[in-house]
């Protein structure tokens, strides 16, 4: 077994132990990104010079003694909506194709001071929006087990990159899902803590009331120890909530006994296709085998928490978004007359179809006669959802719901028709609204071997019970990722192995939109500028 | 469809969202945003009499804290972020003739 397969506290321990470098590490994921790209596309940006750079840094606090942590040299991919100083942070849009953030965003700060290497920036769907990693200005990202289907989204570069091991896990964000979707469809594991838990400091906005940032893994375990340390209050974000305990790991344990699990019967019914449905149904069994106790319930509301999402999703990011006008950073027009027509051609040429059609509805709900009709109608329907897992939540402990109505869509197929795509977000909005934590593990795999995942639903600050229930699963089957991973592994190294440029270098090139694209398309044939 | 979106109101939006749209944008724009309305107007069947809209989920109070600078000069930095700046400032079309 090649480093690669290792999860990330278990290459951790190798690092530690002195069994491989930090540099060997970073190099590894290197060599399989290279193999990787060309087919998945799962990063915007690779960050080889500063990663190596990095690596050897780390090593040095590691062989001092100064960095001890279970992270300390492990390599890490960050969705690329995480403001990283000096290195390009695109959000998968045009109207960021040059911007080199000035600072780097909480999270990953604290990734960084427990020992983290970041690799590069994960492709998504163009500011979050979206299901598919489709809408992304720089090409979409394949699904790892099957080239031809979508990796699912938001976040699904970085699902997509754990999944065929470029890197060992990634930070991704979930507005609506973006984090527990594509990790069902990439077969990894994927945690949207409880809102609050993680600074949305240098997480560029798109619906301030639903974004959570989170770890996307090999395991639960792995979960667990990312959590901990991207976990902080921060005064910078006043929406932080000081948490009396962030241990996580402390709830790696195998032992479901007594714990009480809900199945919502609304989940499970019409519209989930049915080897989905089997496929937790069995898992939950395995949980019930080992002492949970479970039992059916309604939940109520379910059709609803779609609809109020898109109004309140919709609203916030038409008021964030509206900072991106061409003046500070981005993307500017070549040609206008005047202020306000450099504002509007900036903004429509800089901006997608699937963004401007939600800054357009979010800017009609927040408009002067419609505000009371649509906006506030959202926020209560939202304080109803929340009653509703209220008294879910005090019969049980967990409720287990699938992440999607199906397994990963083939590509080109989901953005023809915005509100099916919309549709497909009814098992993981709600948690959003209400601002719970939820895990998706993987549990098996359709009749075509693409990767089916259990969505483990918890109270607000109940993390530890949703790791404890995902890690005693777990412990019935062992991780298994695509078959890609491990050909790419086996194919001999790249001949020509030329790595992109540092980030200064690039911004000065960066002149007109484009060169990133060419840049990348130059780094990928190992031809020369 | 039920909630019909006029050419006056899709212009209007666009003053707000400060997006200049194509003909053809308008047209799928007003079939899209009819189509998420009807959809949205499902939230109608719903008895909400007496709730209070639910802004944040957690009863968070303003946060204060002390306005302290924490962060050095870093004009150079932000500047170059900028898509026309002279060497102090960010360089926008004249705004008033």
């Amino acid at each position: 077994m090649g480093i690669l397969e290792l999860t990330a506290v278990e290459l951790g321990k190798w690092i530690k132990s002195g069994r491989v470098t930090v540099e060997e590490a970073v190099q590894a994921c290197l060599d399989q990104i290279k193999k990787a790209e060309p087919r998945v596309n799962a990063f915007v940006t690779i960050d080889e010079e500063g990663a190596l750079c990095r690596a050897r840094e780390v090593q040095r606090k590691i062989d001092r003694g100064e960095l001890t942590g279970p992270l300390a040299g492990v390599p890490v991919a960050v969705k690329d909506n995480l403001c990283t100083r000096g290195l390009l942070t695109t959000c998968g849009s045009k109207m960021l194709y040059n911007f080199i953030p000035p600072y780097t965003a909480e999270a990953v700060l604290n990734l960084e001071r427990a020992g983290a290497v970041v690799l590069g920036k994960t492709n998504m769907d163009e500011f979050a929006m979206g299901s598919t990693t489709e809408t992304s200005a720089y090409g979409e990202t394949r699904n790892p087990w099957n080239l031809e289907h979508v990796p699912g989204g938001s976040s699904g570069g970085s699902c997509a990159a754990v999944a065929v091991n470029e890197c060992f896990y990634a930070l991704g964000s979930d507005t609506g899902g973006s984090i527990r979707q594509p990790s069902s469809f990439c077969g990894v594991t994927g945690l949207k803590p409880t809102y609050g838990t993680v600074s949305r400091y240098g997480l560029v906005a798109y619906g301030s009331s639903l974004d959570q940032v989170g770890p996307v893994a090999k395991d639960v375990a792995d979960c667990a120890a990312v959590l901990e340390a991207i976990a902080s209050h921060d005064p910078k974000d006043s929406t932080s909530i000081k948490r009396a305990d962030t241990r996580f790991t402390e709830a790696l344990v195998d032992d479901v006994r007594g714990l009480r699990i809900g199945i919502p019967r609304d989940y499970f019914g019409e519209g989930l296709n049915p080897s989905v449905r089997d496929a937790i149904l069995k898992a939950v069994e395995v949980l019930r085998q080992k002492g949970a106790v479970v039992e059916e319930f309604d939940l109520s509301l379910v059709e609803y928490a779609i609809p109020a999402y898109y109004v309140i999703a919709s609203a916030e990011a038409s008021s964030n978004l509206s900072r991106f006008d061409g003046v500070k950073y981005g993307y500017r027009a070549s040609a206008y007359e005047g202020l306000h027509s450099m504002y509007k051609k900036s903004r429509s040429e800089g901006f997608g179809p699937e963004v401007k059609r939600r800054i357009m509805l979010g800017s009609f709900v927040l408009s002067s006669g419609y505000y009371d009709a649509y906006y506030l109608k959202a926020l209560k329907t939202k304080a109803l959802i929340k009653a509703a897992f209220d008294r879910a939540f005090a019969s049980f402990d967990v409720i287990v719901a699938p992440a999607s109505p199906d397994t990963a869509p083939r590509l080109g197929q989901s953005l023809c028709d915005p509100i099916q795509m919309y549709l497909g977000d009814i098992y993981t909005i709600s948690v959003n609204l209400a601002g719970l934590p939820g895990l998706t593990v993987p549990c098996g795999t359709d009749s075509l071997g693409l990767p089916i995942g259990m969505q483990l639903i918890g109270d607000c600050f109940q993390e530890k019970k949703l790791i404890r229930a995902g890690y005693a699963f777990e412990q019935s089957r062992c991780y298994q990722g695509p078959a890609l991973a491990r050909e790419l592994e086996r194919l001999p190294k790249s001949e020509k192995q030329r790595g992109l440029s540092g980030a200064e270098e690039k911004a000065s090139r960066a002149e007109a939109f484009g060169s990133a694209f060419k840049e990348r398309a130059d780094w990928m044939k190992g031809g020369s500028k | 469809m039920a909630n019909v979106i006029s050419d006056a109101t899709i212009e209007y939006v666009g003053i707000l969202a400060k997006l200049e749209l194509s003909e053809e944008e308008k047209e799928a724009a007003k079939r899209d945003m009819g189509r998420m309305l009807d959809y949205i107007d499902k939230l109608n069947e719903l008895d909400t009499d007496g709730v209070e809209p639910m802004s944040h989920v957690f009863p968070v109070h303003n946060v204060f804290r002390e306005d302290v600078v924490e962060n050095g000069d870093v004009r150079e930095v932000l500047l170059a972020n900028g898509p026309e700046c002279t060497d102090e400032a960010f360089v926008v079309p004249k705004t008033i003739e």
